[in-house]
C-alpha cells in the first residue's frame, strides 16, 4: 500500500506487482484458515466417532475430547458379535454378495448402452435418450410399489434378485449418461482405423473402447459400490430374513434390538461399516471427484 | 443391438412400473386379495379426511426449503474460496466430498442420532460453553433441524460440481473487472453467479428432486418423531406401503409427491429462461 502511494504513478508496474503479490499471500492465508475451519466442522464428528468407538460407555458421554482415555477393544468385539445369531462376518459377506454382482452386471450392461449411443445410429436413438434423462428425474418412490408387487409375482422377495437384477438391464441411467458423456469426448480416429483393419464392433468395444474408458468405468464403480453399500431401503423392503441381511439393515437391528443400546459398540460397529466405501473414496478419488464435476452427477 | 438390454430395463422397471403405480393408486390393494378399483377414494381420502398427510406435507416442505438453499449456499461458499491456485487442494476436496460419500448410509444416521442425543456430542459442547443442553430429538422445535443439518452437511457433491464450474469463468473477465475497480462483492454477483446459472439451475433442480424422497434421515435418526415432527412423505409412504400393506393408498401418496415434485421442476425449467445465463445466447439473462 505505502509502496504505491509514495512511488505514484511513474513506476506503476513494479509497485503494482509486488503488492499484488502481498495481496494474494494474505488472500492465501485467509482461505486456507476459512478452508481448515470449515474442514474441522465437518470433519470433527467423523473423528470424534473413531475415537468413541474406543471409548466406554460411561465416558462417550463425558468426553468431547476425542481421544480415549485408554483404548478398549470390547467394543468392536461385543458389537462384531451382535445380539442376533450372526456375527459381522455374516452381513458384511451379504453386502459383498449384493455389491459385487451389481457391480459387474452394471459395467457390462451400462457400457454396452452407451456404447450404441454414443457410436451408432439406430431407430429411435433420440427418443430413448430423452427418455433416459427423463429416467434420471424421475423419483424412484413412485416406482417402488410396483416393482415390489412385479418381484413378488416372479416370487423373488427375500433373494437378492430385486436388488441386483434391475442393474443387469442398464437401468441406472446415471451410469450410462455418465460414460455417453465421457465417450462423446473421445475421437474416433483409433475406431476408424480399427475398422479398417476389419474389427467387427465387440472386438472394436473390447480392444478399443473399454481401455479408453478406462476412467469412466472406475467412477461408475466406486459409485455403484458405494451407492450399493448405502442403500438401505431396497434391502428394508425386499429382504426378510435375518440371515440375509446386509451390514446396513443390521446396523439398524444392533440399534432396535435392545431397549439399553450399547452406544460404544453400536459405534464401533458403524465405524466398521464406513471403512470400505472410505478406503474405495481414497483409492479412486482422483477418477471419482473428477467424474462427478465432469457429469454432474449426485452423490 | 447393444441398447436391447435398456430397452428392456426400461420397459420393464421404469415404464412398466410407472404406468402400473398410476393404475394402483385408483385401487385398494394389500397383496392378498386382488386389486379392486375404487376410483378417486384414495386421492379424495388423501385430500379430506387423512389428517397425517397435511401434516406430513408441510413437515415436507419445510424440510426441502431449509435443506435445499443452504446447502447449495454452502456448497458455492465453500466452492469459491477453493477456487483459488491452492496447494492441497485436492486434499480439501475431497475432504469435503467425504461426507457426501458416507453421509447416505445408515451408519452415518445412526452416528447422527447419537450425536444429537441428550448426552450426545453437540450437547456436550454446549455445555462446555456453558449453555443448556438441547433435547434435538424430542423436542418438535429442533428435530427437523437435525436432518436438515445431516443433509446440509453433504453439501459435498453440489460443491465439487460448483467447482468446476468456477473454474471455467473466463479469467480475462475477472482482470477487466479489477480494472474498472469492481469490489469483491461486485464481482461475485455481477460476474460469477450470472455466469454459473446454469450449474446454480442443475444443482436447484437435482438437489430438490433429491431432498423430496429423503428416507434414512427420518427413518433412523428421528422416526418421523416426535409427534411427526420429521414425518417427511417419503416415510408416511413406506409405512402405508410396507407396514400396513395399503398399497393402493401408498401409491396415491406417492402420485401426489410425484406429481408435486414434478410441478415444481417444470416451473423451475419454466422461469429459467429468466434467470439463467447460457453463454453464446444473445440476450443474456
Amino acid at each position: 500500500m505505502s509502496a504505491v502511494a509514495s512511488q505514484g504513478s511513474p513506476h506503476f508496474d513494479s509497485s503494482v506487482d509486488q503488492y499484488q503479490i502481498r495481496r494474494d499471500r494474505i488472500n492465501a492465508v485467509i482461505r486456507y484458515a476459512l478452508l481448515i475451519a470449515v474442514g474441522l466442522v465437518m470433519l470433527y464428528p467423523l473423528i470424534w466417532l473413531i475415537g468413541a468407538s474406543f471409548k466406554t460407555n460411561a465416558e462417550i458421554f463425558t468426553q468431547v475430547g476425542f481421544w480415549p482415555s485408554k483404548f478398549e477393544l470390547e467394543p468392536y468385539v461385543k458389537g462384531w458379535k451382535t445380539s442376533t445369531e450372526y456375527t459381522f462376518t455374516r452381513y458384511f459377506a451379504n453386502s459383498f454378495l449384493i455389491v459385487i454382482p451389481r457391480i459387474i452386471v452394471t459395467v457390462i450392461s451400462c457400457v454396452l448402452v452407451a456404447y450404441a449411443f454414443a457410436r451408432f445410429d439406430f431407430f429411435g436413438k433420440k427418443i430413448l435418450f430423452a427418455i433416459m434423462v427423463a429416467t434420471m428425474m424421475l423419483p424412484q418412490i413412485v416406482l417402488r410399489i410396483p416393482q415390489y408387487i412385479m418381484f413378488q409375482q416372479f416370487d423373488m422377495i427375500d433373494s437378492y434378485a430385486p436388488l441386483v437384477l434391475p442393474s443387469a438391464f442398464a437401468t441406472d441411467t446415471f451410469f450410462v449418461f455418465m460414460l455417453v458423456q465421457f465417450l462423446r469426448g473421445i475421437p474416433r480416429d483409433m475406431e476408424e482405423a480399427a475398422q479398417m483393419d476389419g474389427c467387427n464392433s465387440l472386438q472394436m468395444l473390447w480392444y478399443i473402447i473399454v481401455p479408453l474408458l478406462k476412467p469412466a468405468i472406475i467412477s461408475v464403480i466406486v459409485f455403484q459400490f458405494i451407492w450399493t453399500m448405502n442403500d438401505f431401503i431396497g434391502p428394508l423392503i425386499y429382504l426378510s430374513s435375518v440371515e440375509k441381511y446386509p451390514v446396513s439393515l443390521a446396523l439398524k437391528l444392533s440399534i432396535g434390538a435392545t431397549e439399553e443400546v450399547e452406544w460404544n459398540s453400536v459405534i464401533a460397529i458403524s465405524v466398521l461399516a464406513l471403512v470400505p466405501s472410505v478406503a474405495v473414496f481414497f483409492a479412486a478419488q482422483r477418477h471419482f471427484v473428477d467424474g462427478v464435476a465432469s457429469t454432474g452427477l449426485k452423490g | 443391438m447393444y441398447v436391447l438390454p435398456f430397452v428392456i430395463g426400461v420397459v420393464l422397471f421404469k415404464l412398466f412400473p410407472f404406468v402400473m403405480s398410476f393404475a394402483l393408486s385408483f385401487t385398494q390393494y394389500d397383496l392378498i386379495e386382488p386389486p379392486k378399483y375404487i376410483g378417486v377414494e384414495n386421492y379424495r381420502e388423501i385430500f379430506t379426511t387423512d389428517k397425517l398427510f397435511p401434516k406430513s406435507l408441510s413437515v415436507t416442505l419445510m424440510f426441502v426449503v431449509l435443506t435445499v438453499p443452504l446447502r447449495l449456499a454452502a456448497a458455492l461458499m465453500v466452492a469459491q474460496i477453493l477456487n483459488f491456485k491452492l496447494r492441497g487442494i485436492n486434499f480439501f476436496r475431497s475432504a469435503f466430498y467425504l461426507p457426501s460419500i458416507l453421509g447416505g448410509s445408515i451408519a452415518v444416521s445412526i452416528l447422527w442420532r447419537f450425536i444429537f442425543s441428550r448426552d450426545g456430542l453437540i450437547n456436550q459442547i454446549i455445555v462446555a460453553l456453558g449453555g443448556t443442553p438441547i433435547l434435538w430429538l424430542a423436542n418438535e422445535q429442533y428435530s427437523l433441524w437435525t436432518i436438515v443439518l445431516l443433509n446440509v452437511w453433504q453439501f459435498g457433491s453440489s460443491m465439487v460440481i460448483f467447482l468446476a464450474a468456477l473454474q471455467n469463468v473466463p479469467q480475462s473477465l475477472y482482470e477487466a473487472a479489477a480494472m474498472d475497480g469492481a469490489g469483491k462483492g461486485t464481482v461475485f454477483f455481477r460476474i460469477t453467479v450470472p455466469l454459473i446459472t446454469p450449474v446454480i439451475f442443475f444443482n436447484l433442480v437435482m438437489q430438490t428432486v433429491h431432498a423430496f424422497q429423503e428416507f434414512n434421515g427420518p427413518y433412523m435418526v428421528t422416526e418421523g418423531g416426535p409427534l411427526h415432527s420429521t414425518y417427511l412423505l417419503s416415510l408416511y409412504i413406506y409405512e402405508q406401503s410396507f407396514k400396513l400393506f395399503n398399497l393402493g393408498y401408498g401409491t396415491a401418496l406417492s402420485w401426489v409427491l410425484f406429481v408435486l415434485v414434478a410441478a415444481l421442476s417444470a416451473i423451475a425449467f419454466y422461469s429459467s429462461r429468466y434467470w439463467v445465463y447460457y453463454a453464446g445466447e444473445k440476450e443474456g439473462k
